[in-house]
């Protein structure tokens, strides 16, 4: 953990997430405190109620925690307000969803292209990069379809170009091949091994045991803490050498 | 930049209301209706006070007129074959104490009635033929449209000579000029030599037919000469006499603020010199301080009307907003994630709101433009647009929409993004 190379992207400091469910005072985590590097690829896993959830809404400032701090790329956002913490969205985060969660009256590059449409100064270039992720992630052609003349594959990949487009310093990914079958399941992943191997932050969310084991390392919780934590070999740090 | 944004959320709302194009159709409905009621109705009602204040005015602002009217018959006991003489009416003594003693009077024009029918060859008429001053013509703003009016010369010289009105122009010469004709009217024959323009006709061509009665005028003397006071009226099945001495006393008043001190002096004076209520006073001025009036209340009434219409397509609006706003949970959620700040949620239901009002509000100016032809061309009445209703109309509709958008915008932007992402 105090490995001295690493740059922290996403850093918990005690944090603790307390949910009102009618009488009782749910702590969906309790005291979390943990870092991830840059280039690293996570996978988180726990059973339902473990606190993953939450935690990847706390990681993609979606969510405040009742206490501690969580910084962002060296940003602390316990004390951002609501407009500030959307900026932080909108340049540092990518999301990826289980149900792809594209924007159902846009095509596909104007739906690549919305997390820019909310920063408070848009780059120039955002429609190329829009178009070059779009050839990336095999839509080129179909830059004027809409979500729903797209296959679920295909819906994923626009949503991981969506993700990719305001070159986030984190990827966040919920169940993402959840509602995939398991051939384009693994061509999803294959993707995420790709942005790896370039050198991408990934933390992904899942409860499926095959694709934790494709992480580089695996978080797993309990209850809102951590039960165990195993990491693989730095195959990003070999990749950028 | 900024252009380049407001652009794209006017497209992209847009594109949402497109995606449910019936909705939108019928939320725009309320509005549309809305602004081209109120531009309809307002156009409607000011052709229409136009039209009662232009009828006034023709009477003479600066006018009072004094009419004998028959009394009522409460005594009607349909005598058969006997023939009764009914003696009425305003005298050539209340025409001499108007022109001798009123001050403040400039002209005052005496109009005695001729109950007989102008024919010219096969033609028939019965229009009301007055016998009347060459000044009758100036007092009542009369236009002469061909040849001259009434002189004094034919009034000295007890001439034969009349002039007609557009109205029985038109009908007893429908194709050639009637200057130089004879027309007979009653046993005697008349000269034309001029007509004059129809009342309603000086201002605009507009349903000229049915609003102007035919006339004819001759000379007050001529008039005296040839009819004397008792003039048989022919009624269905029965004759009736009649003894009236001035059908008609026009006073002009030479300062128009004093025209109420004249009236009520004429009013006093008829009071005291008629046994019965034999004559009746019209003031324009009042009238047309009456139509004012009536004018401002419709007005009011009409502006209550109009809010009550516009609220309640503003009540639609929030209604279909609020339902959107819920059924698009989702996307505000997957908006928010994405980085979309409370404003920009804000800007993108309101600026649907704007587009559904706006929308509703350029099409309800149009068909409230319209509307006023439509009734024109075939309920022939006269409508008025002024500039400012459209624009009045439209800009109303318009706020409307933002009013009314603001709710719901502000409920879907103030929603919390991880819950909006759970909604299904």
């Amino acid at each position: 953990m105090s490995d001295p190379s690493r740059v922290p992207v996403a850093e918990l400091i005690g944090v603790t997430r307390e949910y009102r469910m009618g009488q009782n005072l749910v702590r969906a985590l309790d005291e979390f405190s943990f870092t991830f590097g840059r280039g690293e690829y996570w996978a988180v896993m726990g059973s339902s109620g473990s606190g993953k959830s939450t935690l990847l809404n706390v990681l993609g400032c979606i969510d405040r925690p009742t206490s501690g701090d969580y910084k962002v790329d060296g940003i602390s956002t316990a004390r951002l307000g609501d407009d500030e913490l959307s900026e932080v969205r909108s340049r540092k985060l990518g999301f990826v969803f289980q149900s792809y969660n594209l924007i159902p009256q846009l095509n596909v590059l104007e739906n690549i292209m919305v997390p820019l449409f909310y920063q408070d100064e848009p780059p120039a270039d955002g429609e190329e990069r829009a178009r070059k992720l779009a050839e990336r992630v095999g839509l080129a052609k179909r830059l004027d379809h809409k979500p729903t003349e797209l296959s679920g594959g295909q819906q994923q990949r626009v949503a991981i170009a969506r993700a990719l487009v305001n070159q986030p310093a984190l990827i966040l990914a919920d169940e993402a091949t959840g509602n995939l079958d398991s051939a384009t399941a693994l061509e999803i992943l294959a993707l995420f091994d790709e942005l790896h191997a370039e050198g991408r932050t990934i933390v992904l969310v899942t409860h499926e045991p095959d694709v934790g084991e494709r992480a580089q390392h695996v978080l797993r919780l309990k209850d809102g803490r951590i039960e165990s934590v195993k990491r693989g070999q730095n195959s990003a740090a070999g990749a950028q050498a | 930049m900024k252009h380049g944004t407001l652009a794209r959320t006017v497209k992209l709302g847009i594109s949402s209301l497109l995606l449910h194009k019936l909705r939108s159709l019928l939320t725009t409905l309320g509005v549309l209706f809305g602004t081209s009621s109120v531009i309809a109705m307002l156009a409607i009602g000011e052709g229409a006070s136009e039209e009662a204040q232009e009828q006034i005015r023709q009477l003479g602002s600066r006018n009072v007129i004094l009419r004998s009217i028959k009394p009522r018959e409460d005594f009607a006991t349909g005598g058969g074959q006997s023939v009764r003489v009914l003696s009425y009416g305003l005298t050539e003594e209340d025409l001499a104490r108007i022109e001798e003693t009123f001050p403040g009077v400039a002209r005052v024009v005496p109009v005695r009635e001729i109950y007989e029918e102008v024919r010219f060859s096969d033609r028939m008429l019965n229009p009301r033929v007055m016998a009347t001053l060459p000044v009758y013509r100036d007092v009542t703003g009369r236009v002469v449209a061909e040849g001259r009016f009434i002189t004094d010369q034919d009034e000295y010289g007890v001439a034969n000579v009349c002039v007609l009105s557009y109205e029985a122009a038109r009908y007893l010469f429908p194709v050639t000029s009637p200057i130089g004709e004879e027309i007979k009217i009653g046993a005697d024959y008349y000269t034309v030599v001029g007509t004059t323009l129809d009342r309603v006709r000086q201002q605009s061509d507009l349903a000229a037919a049915g609003k102007s009665s035919a006339e004819v005028f001759i000379p007050l003397e001529t008039g005296r000469k040839w009819y004397g006071n008792m003039q048989v009226k022919l009624r269905a099945g029965s004759r009736e006499m009649e003894e009236v001495e001035l059908h008609e006393i026009v006073v002009e008043v030479e300062d128009p603020a004093n025209v109420e001190l004249v009236a009520n002096a004429c009013r006093e004076m008829l009071k005291r010199n008629h046994k019965q209520s034999d004559y009746e006073i019209v003031v324009p001025l009042e009238l047309l301080m009456r139509a004012e009036e009536t004018k401002r209340i419709f007005n009011i009434v009409l502006g209550s009307i109009a809010s009550i219409s516009l609220l309640v397509g503003g009540i639609g609006i929030m209604n279909v907003m609020l339902a959107t706003v819920t059924e698009r949970t989702r996307e505000i959620g997957i908006r928010r994630a994405l980085g979309a700040k409370r404003r920009h949620i804000v800007s993108q239901f309101l600026v649907e709101c704007v587009v559904l009002s706006v929308g509703g509000g350029l099409l309800g100016v149009v068909l409230g433009l319209a509307t006023p032809l439509v009734v024109e061309h075939y309920a022939e009445m006269r409508t008025i647009i002024t500039p400012t209703a459209p624009i009045l109309a439209f800009l109303i509709s318009s706020g409307v929409g933002v009013l009314f958008g603001i709710y719901p915008a502000w409920r879907a932007a103030t929603m919390d993004p991880v819950e909006a992402l759970r909604h299904e």
